[in-house]
């Protein structure tokens, strides 16, 4: 649990760390549970999706797509049965959001979800929940049942017409299945290759071919919470085209780490780390911070981001004044991808973290296509011997050149979430990388930390 | 599968210029209708898309519409706007569509195809002086037509299983596999039998088996033929011969009534393997693997190597002269092949004319797959039926010869290649005729004959049958046969020259041809055994179209019964 700030507006984990507050719907149903559920199923379907694209929520697994816009690409007209896949397959390194929703407050999740099956038609709702999360898996399971014997999912609910029968099904173990459609291959019992798009857009062929919503869990829970005020209320929480709130996963080498869920843009990542987060480790220093999970490129403490907002207004900004919400770390030339702010202080031997990082995606790459499969484990070596002293001048521009060969010529972004961290480690930290070639066990700085 | 769906075309811009291309196709096969190769290795034009490989990456834009009405918009010399796809696509998932551009030769699409390359050689072991594809390897190809010519890559390359066996004709070298996944496709979708599949992610992904199954399906080695490398490579052909040496030969399987069209690759008079040749209106790009073995049979120990009589080897024309005795008499059955090829029935068929003999026929059935390989095992029982040398559908037995000997009717028989004791005529009946055999192979009935001719194999000579689907194909010669055999054709018109006593008839097939459709009115007028060497001539089936044809719905063929009307 992490200690909440008194500048928090939680909405998503309102009564999560309550310590009265447990995941059994009877909690839940003291809090109003379920309430917006009837107040959904007194709306047409179609209103409901009105109220969410009102809303202007955005996804919170990572693109920031907005979730009404998404519900509208949906092909209602092939007569195919339509599915839900609650995407909690949380593994980006760096975030932990959903897990804390699922393990805390579940049936917050379920009632989002029933919501959005009403609004979208779905009569089959699937929560996709990461293999290493057994115990969400068991507690979701339990709140599920639950949920059935009250009659808030499954057959008939609330008394309704309308049934959605909801499973829970587990991941084994990859990374790739957070992928909507590597999702949907694994949910049908195949290897999680993601699947070329066109033509398979899930929207119109997804689970089984048939029109499918991949939302993520936070996403879902906004839904509730969109029905509770109305779209229009909602979209006032926040900025303009960043509304609601937003879970932050900090990371790293911070005072307090842990998750805080601010409205959009009401703090900047230096009011993050250093107030809400007590600031770095005393006597240390800035060096880096990623700001969306590890796939999203890093942003160096001395740099400053200039340029024009969309909405035409010029910003200069240093790293701490990049504001938290979509668009903020976006116009810095990265991310709020899935909102996992990894913060690096001066003991961090940059070629060492980007180590770990491309070992990851080595690991994780499903290995269906070329450039990712080869390039990411290529990558995974280079950096790898460079930090086993076999460094030399020439990798830090291989490595640029391997991360372009694999950007934009894959299957599914996971090419761009291997690439994107080398080519921002390697450009904004070049000297870093060439200074490698010249360590020698006794010119090494000792401070520096051993990640891998 | 991308396939024409009409026979309409658009118009597209490849590479700046106007072209015209089916509707339907990719963009791979757009490019390559006007000459511009678009590499790729994933991509078969007979399985379906998986875009994994990532070679075929092109430009693709099409013309902007404005989003609120609709309506096109127009550069300012009026041609209309192309919004270009910011990332490159991959061509074989990018289907055609009005108006839209393509760029297949430009500094991205070089620099995607380099990358690419790069990316699939790091981890290759780059073992081609002792691979089999090497020669005919896409990786090569590509590498020399598209790499960067030198390896940036220091580290250690990957380690996998070198020679797994996948069943018992395919082996697999996993360190060779560049996962492109055809060869699991073919598997799942063509040959029905899913046995294959990755294991592992990411770089250390590994082709295989699943457990406590084997590739060995009756298709298997066509994962061979379309493995783009020296992945799986055929355990008969392996470290046989090096593809740079084989003489490449036009045929036609004869397998069974499918006939599926392959090459005969030879070196020095030697077969060596048989593959598929693509020929979409019959076998696509596939082929049995109990096909390829039929070449073995060419150097068989039973093949009849001398022309004998009563068991005497003696010289050729001494030999057909007896035959052309045998044949003065009266009571004469011919024993008619639907082995034989169009020319050799063609011929028979005149003989029969000449002598005035009954004609017997007996076919050959198994088991249909569904597939390539169908119930009818012999491959032009439908050129018997075309030429007029029967007009019933065969039994797959001879009893009614066996009664016509036994009444007294039948004293002397003429047999092409037919075992006479296995097809239900009994020895004792054979003993008290005269036997003629023209045929390749000895079996328990040709012994009893009294006049042999030995023959050529279809490897040996060219030709032509019609297939289950009534389409004529001809196949080629691609090795000579043993020294001092002619040709069955040869032999025939030797015999109705000397029975008829008229000179010069030429065994030239075209002029085969000339004289049957001078004689004969049939479906095989206007066409001659040259048109079909160049491509293979659907032929009117439909007179036939009573008869019971015994196979099956399969592969490019429907029954006649079950065509929509």
């Amino acid at each position: 649990m992490s200690e909440q700030s008194p500048k928090e507006r939680r909405i998503i984990l309102k009564y999560a760390d309550d310590p009265a507050y447990s995941n059994r719907i009877d909690c839940y149903l003291r809090v109003g549970g379920y309430q917006n559920l009837k107040k959904a199923f007194a709306m047409k379907p179609e209103e409901v999706g009105e109220e969410v694209l009102k809303s202007g929520v955005r996804g919170r697994g990572g693109a920031g797509f907005p979730a009404g816009m998404k519900w509208k690409f949906l092909d209602r007209k092939s007569g195919k049965p339509i599915y839900l896949i609650c995407n909690a397959d949380e593994s980006e390194p760096g975030t932990f959001k959903d897990r804390q929703i699922m393990y805390k407050d579940p049936h917050q999740l379920i009632e989002g979800m029933m919501i959005s099956a009403y609004a979208i038609g779905a009569s089959q709702a699937f929560i996709y929940i990461r293999a290493e999360f057994h115990e969400g898996a068991r507690i979701l399971n339990r709140a599920i049942s639950e949920a059935k014997d009250k009659g808030f999912c499954g057959n008939n609910i609330l008394g309704s017409d309308f049934s959605c029968d909801l499973v829970v099904h587990r991941g084994a173990g990859a990374y790739i299945c957070g992928e909507e459609t590597g999702l949907i291959e694994s949910l049908e019992g195949k290897r999680p290759n993601p699947r070329i798009k066109p033509p398979y857009f899930p929207a119109v062929l997804g689970l089984y071919q048939c029109p499918t919503i991949v939302n993520n869990v936070e996403t879902l829970c906004n839904v509730r919470h969109i029905i509770e005020m109305g779209g229009e209320e909602f979209s006032k929480i926040g900025k303009p085209n960043n509304t609601g709130t937003r879970i932050w996963c900090v990371s790293g080498q911070v005072m307090k780490p842990g998750y805080y869920e601010f409205e959009c843009g009401a703090l900047t990542l230096g009011q993050m780390i250093f107030d809400v987060c007590g600031g770095l480790r005393p006597g240390r220093s800035l060096k880096a911070v990623i700001p969306g999970g590890s796939s999203a490129k890093v942003l160096r403490a001395d740099e400053r981001f200039s340029g024009t907002l969309k909405d035409g207004t010029a910003f200069d900004w240093g790293l701490g004044d990049i504001p938290l919400d979509f668009d903020g770390p976006m116009s810095a030339g990265s991310m709020s991808g899935s909102g996992g702010i990894i913060v690096m202080d001066d003991t961090v031997d940059i070629v060492q973290a980007m180590a770990n990082i491309n070992a990851f995606y080595a690991h994780e790459s499903c290995g269906q296509c070329t450039p990712c499969r080869e390039g990411s484990l290529w990558m995974r070596k280079i950096t790898q011997r460079m930090c086993s002293g076999g460094a030399r001048k020439e990798d830090a521009d291989l490595l640029l050149s391997v991360a372009k060969q694999i950007e934009g010529r894959t299957i599914c972004a996971f090419g761009e979430a291997a690439a994107w961290p080398t080519q921002s480690f390697v450009t904004k930290f070049k000297d870093d990388f060439i200074n490698k070639a010249s360590e020698t066990a006794e010119n090494r700085d000792p401070k520096s930390l051993q990640l891998i | 599968m991308i396939s024409p769906t009409t026979e309409e075309m658009v118009t597209i811009t490849l590479n700046g210029k106007e072209v015209e291309v089916p509707t339907g196709i990719n963009a791979v096969e757009a490019a390559a209708l006007h000459g511009q190769e678009v590499p790729h290795y994933c991509y078969h034009p007979k399985l379906s898309v998986a875009g994994n490989c990532r070679m075929c990456l092109v430009e693709m834009g099409t013309p902007m519409r404005d989003r609120s009405t609709g309506e096109a918009i127009f550069e300012e010399d009026g041609s209309p706007k192309i919004g270009w796809v910011p990332k490159p696509v991959i061509g074989c998932a990018t289907n055609v569509s009005p108006g839209m551009h393509l760029r297949t030769e430009s500094d991205l699409v070089s620099e995607c195809r380099e990358g690419i390359m790069e990316f699939l050689l790091v981890n290759h072991p780059l073992d081609c002086p002792i691979c089999d594809q090497a020669g005919e390897c896409r990786l090569q190809e590509f590498a020399t037509d598209y790499g960067r010519g030198y390896s940036r890559y220091i580290e250690r390359k990957n380690v996998k299983p070198k020679r797994t066996r996948l069943g018992p004709r395919v082996t697999l070298d996993d360190e060779r596999c560049i996962l492109c996944s055809r060869c699991i496709r073919f598997s799942q979708e063509v040959a029905k039998d899913d046995v294959l599949g990755f294991v592992d992610r990411g770089s250390f992904s590994t082709l295989t088996c699943f457990p406590g199954k084997e590739l060995a399906n009756n298709y298997s080695l066509n994962t061979v033929d379309i493995c783009p490398v020296g992945a799986l490579t055929s355990t008969d052909f392996r470290f046989k011969m090096r593809v740079w040496f084989l003489k490449e030969t036009k045929s036609i399987c004869t397998e069974s009534s499918a006939g599926c069209n392959t090459i005969v690759s030879s070196r020095e008079g030697v077969i060596q393997r048989i593959t598929p040749r693509r020929n979409d209106l019959v076998n696509d790009t596939w082929m049995t693997d109990s096909g390829r073995d039929l070449y073995k049979s060419v150097r068989s120990e039973s093949r009849i190597l001398r022309p004998s009589v009563k068991g005497n080897d003696l010289p050729l024309k001494d030999v057909v002269s007896s035959a052309v005795d045998c044949l003065r008499g009266e009571k004469i059955g011919f024993v008619v092949s639907c082995h034989s090829s169009l020319e050799e029935q063609m011929l028979a068929k005149r003989l029969v004319s000449l002598t005035n003999a009954q004609t017997f026929i007996c076919g050959h059935f198994g088991d249909d797959d569904g597939i390539l390989l169908s119930a009818d095992r012999s491959p032009n029982l439908r050129g018997a039926l075309v030429t007029g040398l029967i007009d019933q559908y065969p039994n797959d037995n001879l009893a009614d010869l066996n009664d016509a000997i036994s009444e007294g009717n039948i004293e002397t028989v003429f047999v092409f290649d037919e075992d006479l004791i296995l097809s239900g005529v009994s020895e004792e009946n054979l003993q008290k005729v005269s036997m003629v055999y023209l045929g390749t192979h000895s079996n328990n009935s040709s012994r009893l004959a009294d006049v042999v001719l030995p023959g050529l194999s279809v490897f040996e000579k060219n030709g032509s049958f019609v297939n289950r689907s009534f389409i004529a194909q001809a196949f080629e010669m691609s090795v000579p046969g043993p020294a001092g055999i002619k040709s069955q054709v040869e032999v025939l018109t030797d015999i109705i020259s000397k029975l008829s006593e008229e000179e010069g008839i030429s065994s030239d097939l075209d002029e085969v041809w000339d004289i049957f459709n001078s004689h004969n009115q049939s479906v095989l007028a206007g066409t001659k055994f040259s048109n079909l060497k160049k491509v293979s001539v659907p032929i009117d089936g439909s007179s036939w179209s009573h008869l019971n044809f015994v196979e099956k719905t399969a592969l490019n063929y429907r029954p006649i019964e079950s065509e929509p009307k």
